[in-house]
Order: C-alpha cells, then structure tokens, then sequence
C-alpha cells in the first residue's frame, strides 16, 4: 500500500493505442461495406474486395482487434491496481500483445483472400487459430499470476468478470476450433450438421456473452466507479450479477438456430434461457447507472462519464431487445432481417464501443502523465457525434427489419407470396442510406478521438519518463 | 431414477443454489467486507490518481 508500486503500464499503453488504430480501421471497413449493400458497384472485379469476403474482416477486426485490445488493455491495467502488484510474468504480457497483434495482421491477410472456416465470428483458419490459443493461455497465465500475487485478500469484482471472460472463450475457441486440416489453409470441423451448427452458436452467442458482454462488464465494474470517483451502487448486487450472468449465458445459443434442424427441445430451452437472462443483465445495467445515484450532475460536466453511463442505457436497450427477440414467434419475424443487424450494432457500438471510448479516455492521459486529455470539448463533440450516429444505425435497421420481416411473410389469398424478394430489397434501399449515414458518423467521431489521443500522446506533450510509476523501459 | 426426476431435482439444486448465493451476498455478517471491498479500485496509492476529481478546465 506504499505509493512506490511500480505497475507494469508498457503493455496498457501498447494495448490502448491498439485499440484506436483497430477502431479506425475495423469501423471503415463497416462503412465500406454499408456502402457496398447500396452501391454494388463498389465491390469491384477484384474478388479481395468484394463484401462477402470484407465483412468477416469488419467483425473480426471491430471484435477482436478493437474489442480484444481494449479489453487486454483495461484488464492489464485493472487487476494490476485492484491487486496492488505489477503484472505477473511481464515478458509474457509483452508476447500477448505482439502475438494478438500478429493474429490480427494475419486475418486481414487471410480473409480478403478467402481463407475461412465459414464460422461466423470463427472464420480464421487453423494455423491462426492455434496461434490465438498460445496467445489466450498466455493472457490467462499473466492474469490468473497477477491475481494469485495479489496483496489485497479480496478479489475485486472487475476481475471476477474479466476471469470469467478469460477462461470460458479459451474454452470456447478451443471447442469450436476442433478441425482436421487439410492442408496449410484449409480444415474441416469434426462435427457435422446439426451438431456442427449447436457447437458454432453454441461459440457464437458465448462470444457475445463473455468476450463482447462479461468482459466489457469487467471495464464498467471499474472505470464507472473511477470515474465518478464514488463506489458501485451495491457490490452484494454486483456478486449476484456474476453468478447469475455466467451460469445462465452459457445455454442462450440455440436462440440463433430456431425453426432449423436443431431438436425442438434444444430451441425452446435456448429461449428460455435467453428470457431469463434478462435479469442478470439489467441487475448489472441497475447497478452501473445508480453508482451515479445523488451525483447526478457529473454527468452534465463530464463527457467521459456520458460515454460510461450511456454505454449502460444502450446495455439495457439491448438485453431487452435480445430476449424478445429469442421468442420464437418473434424469432418468425425477425430472423435473417436487418433487426438482428440492427440488435446487433446496438449492442456492438452502443455497448461495446462506448464503454471502450469511455475507459480509452480515462486512461490516455494517466499513462502518458497528463491530467486529462488534450481537448475535453472533443471529447464532448465525439460523444454526441457517435450518439447521433448509433442511433441513426438502430432505428434504419429496426425499421428496415420489421419492414423485411413482414414483406417476406406476406401471402395473398390463394396461397402466393405478395412480395418477391427484389421487392424487399429495393424497400430497403432507404434505410441502408441512413445506416450508412449512420456509420459515417460513428467512424467521423472515431476519428476524432483518434486526433485527441495523438495530440495526448505525442513526445513534446506526453510525460511519460517524469511518473515516478512506469517501469524503466528497455 | 427416471431422467425426469432427475432434471427436477437438478432444476431445485439450483435453485437453491442461487437463493444461497443471494443470503451469502446479503448476509449482515458480511456488509462491512464487502464495503471495503467496493472501495477496492481507490485504494491503488498512485500519485497521478491523488486527485481523484478530474479537472473540469479545458487543459492544463
């Protein structure tokens, strides 16, 4: 409990930066390909740049280059200061960033060349696969030692959920990932059918329950209370939370296979499940707003904390959405429509990124010894931008969605359907403009924060070497 | 046993098993522990974290 601790915050600062540059870059592919679904001309001769192969790069680049860094990052930085001990086995910390980061180079050779294993969010192919589990159980060697070197008895909740995050997608890349290569670029799972497709959204919905949910519920378990310096509303809620989050996640996957081959049992329990998972989702959202409770105000001063607060509004939006739409007569609506692209985004930008923007924010400027950030007002500025940009994204697709849902389920009386499928589609038209605008914004404030980190951490304003904190590089 | 009995018995183990977590959660015995325990995230003794409300000036 002296002030002489020296935290390992090398690989934070290797960490954050990452994630900014892999926001940039992950988000304007989303933006190309939002173009591309209205302009197919943009998809080009060349079959690299077409959309089939550019989208997988967007979500495997905005959830595991962007998402994944800032989760490295903040996890780094959080189980170092709540265990009061520098990080365990620091050149292993260092081999975690430049193995994640050749991961990531590595699908975005591979995937506009078509290399995949066609699961979604599990496209990248054997060797890389093999590489992300070196690099995952290093991750979990660094942070499991971090925690057992801890000088502090209790455990703080924040790691809980980061530990549970760590352990249940090594778990889950590894089952997924049970292939038999035939040769250096191409394997073939070994399961087939129905069972290949439980297992794959089985990954699928826990990719989105523990790398996109508990381990963002980890940052929001400690950058809500730093910043607005008070403690969580209830931390005997926060322990309930965790329990009931991570035991009922884990059967919520069948939701993505109803009315398919799947056992009829297997999508009714999946749906149950999902239902239930509202509880635990909005305890934890209930939690992180009323660490707010009598400071409200805060809020009108600090954009960072808008950015940490938001983020948990748009967390409840999207843990209501998600179990209505698990209902399987929902599901009938909703299923293969732009809605589940909308649900997803609003969980993806409002959730994701902007609990990330918010922690990126908080950090910057304590690793590179600054007070706060360069521009405070741009802060502000890329808050309302991405807000505008969100929302603009969620009600096209929403619309879009529903609209799609109801055209293709249309019948007239003697049995035909009302609409072709081009008809749909033409409809549709509109509202892939306004999630494209939508888009454009959310990259425009993106790109501000991009400014704001640069004029942070460059040399002549950065001081980094005058912390008495940071380790002697070298 | 049938196999029905089985997943009934299993659905009330867990049952149990969360209503046991919620009194190990919210048992009095515990509230100062954990009190402590939520104040964990300011307790890292770092000079640069010292003032703890952030400056609301534009730079310094």
């Amino acid at each position: 409990m002296d002030g002489t601790i020296k935290y390992n915050e090398n690989v934070v600062r290797q960490f954050a930066l990452a994630t900014v540059v892999w926001g940039v870059v992950g988000m304007a592919v989303g933006v190309l390909i939002a173009a591309q679904l209205i302009w197919p001309a943009l998809n080009t001769e060349f079959p690299w740049f077409s959309y089939g192969r550019l989208r997988p790069l967007h979500t495997n680049a905005v959830i595991f280059a962007f998402g994944g860094s800032a989760l490295f990052a903040t996890s780094y930085w959080v189980v170092q200061r709540t265990c009061q001990t520098p990080l365990f086995a620091p050149k292993l910390a260092s081999f975690t960033f430049w193995g994640w980061q050749t991961v990531i180079v590595l699908a975005a050779i591979t995937l506009p060349l078509g290399i995949t294993q066609s699961k979604e969010y599990a496209e990248l192919e054997w060797p890389i696969a093999l590489l992300i589990a070196v690099v995952w159980i290093s991750y979990a060697v660094v942070f499991f030692g971090t925690i057992v070197k801890r000088r502090v008895r209790h455990i703080y909740v924040a790691n809980w959920f980061y530990g549970a995050f760590i352990i249940t997608v090594a778990v889950l890349h590894v089952v997924n990932n049970l292939v038999i290569p035939v040769s250096l670029t191409k394997s073939y799972p070994i399961y087939a059918g129905a069972v290949d497709a439980m297992v794959q959204w089985w990954y699928g919905h826990n990719a989105v329950g523990f790398f996109l949910t508990a381990g963002f519920l980890g940052m929001m378990y400690y950058f809500v209370p730093k910043q607005a310096n008070r403690p969580i509303y209830s931390y005997r809620l926060s322990i309930v939370h965790f329990w009931a989050l991570i035991s009922i996640y884990m059967w919520a996957g069948p939701h993505h296979l109803h009315y398919t081959a799947l056992p009829e049992w297997a999508q009714s329990l999946g749906m149950v499940f999902s239902l239930i998972l509202l509880a635990p989702s909005w305890g934890g959202m209930i939690n992180g707003i009323m660490t707010l409770s009598g400071a409200w105000h805060k809020l009108r001063t600090d954009p960072i904390l808008k950015f940490l607060i938001v983020s948990l509004s748009f967390y409840g939006m999207a843990t209501f959405e998600g179990p209505m739409m698990s209902i399987k007569t929902v599901n009938a609506l909703s299923h293969y429509t732009d809605w589940t692209v909308g649900h997803v985004h609003a969980g993806a930008l409002g959730w994701v990124a902007f609990i990330t923007f918010g922690a990126i924010y908080h950090l910057i400027p304590r690793l590179y010894g600054r007070e706060q950030m360069h521009s405070v007002k741009a802060i502000e500025l890329h808050f309302w931008i991405a807000t505008i940009g969100v929302v603009l994204y969620i009600a096209a697709m929403w619309i879009a969605g529903v609209m799609q849902g109801l055209m293709w389920r249309a019948v007239n009386e003697d049995g035909t359907l009302t609409y072709t499928f081009i008809e749909s589609l033409v409809a549709t038209y509109p509202y892939y403009m306004v999630r494209l605008l939508g888009g454009v914004l959310f990259l425009a404030g993106m790109l501000i924060m991009t400014w704001n980190v640069w004029m942070t951490t460059r040399p002549e304003t950065a001081r980094v070497t005058t912390t008495n904190t940071v380790p002697q590089e070298g | 046993m049938d196999i029905n009995t089985f997943y009934g018995l299993l659905t009330l183990l867990m049952l149990v098993l969360f209503i046991g977590i919620v009194l190990w959660a919210y048992s009095s015995k515990r509230k100062k522990h954990f009190e402590e325990a939520a104040n964990l995230p300011f307790e890292e003794e770092k000079p640069l974290d010292d003032d703890r409300n952030q400056r609301k000036g534009d730079r310094s």
